[in-house]
């Protein structure tokens, strides 16, 4: 108002439709906005950070006298089974945190702008990488200070960390979707955590494959997230890459072209 | 381009042109064929009771909700086929504040500026502007979660200004403020409009209406019962009326003889005594009717001339009252009726 008066409407330039760099500067624009609800509300991190501390110290010690002889040896088994295990659990939050987002009012100012549709959903899903990463350092840390070496190396261990998130972005859009389709954020809490908790156990994240019987081998082989902790164990014990690694990978980017398309189209049909 | 094209055919006299839209949730017919008309660079109020279909019928314009059925345009464009014009055309502040919680005044407005393609430092700028605008430089830095209500609508309207869009939709913008802070928005919704803005208002308070709205609409179960200036409005209801008290309340009966005479109107006695409403016709009238009562010894104490109530509009446009207490007898408002 200061200044001056507003332009009319027929002397400005418009279009109906959003450039790619521009959803792009939307979508990162959103995802600064993530951080800095972060930055304002820190205690939302407490579970990125107590559950590496807390998971490692206890699975370690509970199993790995059972398991590995000693907990040493235990160490380059389940330090990659604890990272994607809570790195994917982590990933929930995405789902619940949108749905209780998008009931807040300022949703319906992010609608009436002139942005990308996708933006405030691909902002937030980028924003929880910081989350990701998080607990990624977090859990190599604690390993670190039980006494695990991984004979990789680290850049071997960086690259394992950076697939585990890259893999957890993608699964955090099936949550995004859940999100998005639920009523409340405990419902989407509900949903997701009975699909993991059996996807996170029934692998080989923690124990060895061979000691289960037939039928659950069965389902520990072809479970996805066997797959990963086995790319990351690779990498970081060996400093080899597999045929796991790249199931991962393709099963990471068919969840993402599957779960964008129809968890965006599910936004716009709320909105 | 086209799409250039597009914006110059844009129309330059109708902010808004609404037909016939509906909207239906389940078997609730929210908006139930709603046409609206809103000149460029006027206030338009969108008046009636809570659950009237108000909220629903400004979020169809701003592009929130798909229409069921009809059609609108925002200066000449489509608000389903060019939605993304649209909202480059409008700034939305909802019923309930639409802004971060969360986050700080400065970071909001700093993010929905970025949003809007400004640059970092112009963000910033205009953020910190607009705080000063609004008179929230000092809370700048605080999370909103301490913001009173009224802060907070400012902070929103300052949102929703930062395009400086030529149409502006304001839900109940002062529903739940104190006296004071809604002054203040009144002012500020002025202001805008004398910057070259349109605003389109919805609200329950009558009073609102009048005090800002060039023109009105009155929505009552999903659709427009009434439209108009306020003062059609009012006129459609009935003249002014004329009140008078006597000083002596022994002269009341001799006094009304004297209006019903001279006026040629049937007056009324209110129930305290001494006190007579009459329908003002003429003007003129009134001079022979002070002469009459002079002459006949008769003392004034007090004499006005009302315009009937937008209250009283409501109440006869859609035969029940906005509030529990109809202030204005509803006898009378017939009566004025049946004497035009």
């Amino acid at each position: 108002m200061n200044s001056g008066s507003i332009k009319p409407a027929h002397e400005r330039q418009l279009r109906n439709k959003t450039s790619f760099i521009q959803s792009v500067r939307h979508s990162l624009t959103m995802a600064y906005r993530g951080l800095l609800k972060i930055r304002r509300t820190p205690e939302q991190l407490f579970d990125v950070t107590f559950q590496p501390i807390i998971f490692t110290l206890m699975f370690t010690y509970i199993f790995g006298g059972a398991i590995s002889g000693d907990v040493k040896s235990y160490l380059p088994v389940v330090i990659p089974g604890i990272l994607v295990q809570t790195v994917i659990t982590t990933s929930v939050v995405t789902g619940v945190q949108l749905r209780e987002d998008m009931d807040k009012g300022v949703f319906d100012r992010f609608k009436s702008l002139p942005i990308a549709r996708i933006a405030p959903l691909a902002g937030a899903l980028l924003a929880d990488t910081i989350r990701y990463t998080i607990a990624t350092l977090l859990t190599f840390t604690m390993g670190y200070i039980m006494g695990y070496r991984p004979d990789g190396g680290l850049s071997h261990v960086v690259i394992a960390g950076l697939i585990v998130i890259a893999c957890s972005w993608a699964i955090s859009w099936i949550f995004a979707f859940f999100g998005v389709i639920a009523r409340t954020a405990s419902s989407v809490q509900g949903i997701s955590m009975i699909i993991l908790f059996p996807l996170t156990f029934l692998s080989n994240a923690f124990v060895p494959a061979n000691t289960m019987p037939d039928w659950l081998q069965w389902f520990v082989k072809i479970n996805p997230i066997s797959h990963l902790v086995t790319a990351v164990r690779d990498l970081t014990n060996s400093g080899t890459v597999g045929g796991d690694l790249i199931i991962s990978l393709v099963g990471a980017a068919v969840i993402v072209v599957i779960f964008a398309p129809i968890t965006v189209r599910a936004y716009m049909r709320r909105t | 381009m086209s799409i250039e094209q597009k914006g110059h055919s844009g129309s330059r006299e109708w902010a808004v042109e609404a037909r016939g839209l509906v909207k239906t949730f389940g078997h609730n017919h929210a908006v139930d064929g709603v046409d609206l008309n809103v000149k460029a660079g006027t206030i338009y109020g969108v008046l009636g009771p809570n659950g009237a279909g108000k909220t629903t019928t400004i979020r169809m314009l701003a592009t929130l909700l798909r229409p069921d059925a009809g059609s609108a345009r925002i200066f000449g464009h489509d608000v389903v086929k060019e939605s993304q014009v649209v909202r480059q055309l409008i700034g939305v502040t909802g019923q309930y504040a639409s802004v971060d919680e969360a986050l700080s005044a400065t970071e909001n407005l700093v993010i929905f500026s970025r949003l809007l393609g400004l640059s970092r430092s112009e963000a910033r700028r205009k953020a910190a502007e607009l705080l000063e605008e609004f008179g929230l430089t000092e809370a700048a830095k605080r999370p909103l979660k301490n913001f009173s209500g009224g802060m907070r609508r400012r902070l929103d309207l300052a949102a929703s200004l930062i395009a400086q869009p030529p149409l502006i939709f304001l839900d109940e913008p002062t529903t739940g403020l104190d006296p004071r802070t809604r002054n203040q928005m009144w002012e500020t919704i002025r202001r805008l409009v004398k910057t070259g803005s349109t605003v389109l208002l919805t609200t329950q308070y009558l009073q609102e209406a009048d005090e800002l709205a060039d023109r009105v609409a009155v929505i009552d179960q999903g659709r427009v019962v009434a439209e108009g200036t306020v003062d059609e409005l009012k006129m459609s209801v009935g003249s002014s009326s004329l009140h008078l008290r006597i000083k002596n309340s022994q002269d009341i009966v001799n006094a009304r003889q004297i209006v019903d005479r001279v006026l040629n109107v049937q007056s009324s006695v209110t129930a305290e005594g001494g006190k007579m409403t009459a329908p003002m016709a003429e003007a003129d009238r009134v001079t022979d009717l002070l002469i009459a009562l002079r002459e006949a010894g008769i003392e004034l104490a007090e004499l006005s001339v009302q315009k009937p109530t937008l209250d009283e509009v409501f109440l006869t446009i859609t035969g029940h009252g906005v509030e529990e207490d109809v202030s204005a007898t509803p006898e009378q408002t017939h009566k004025e009726g049946e004497a035009r």
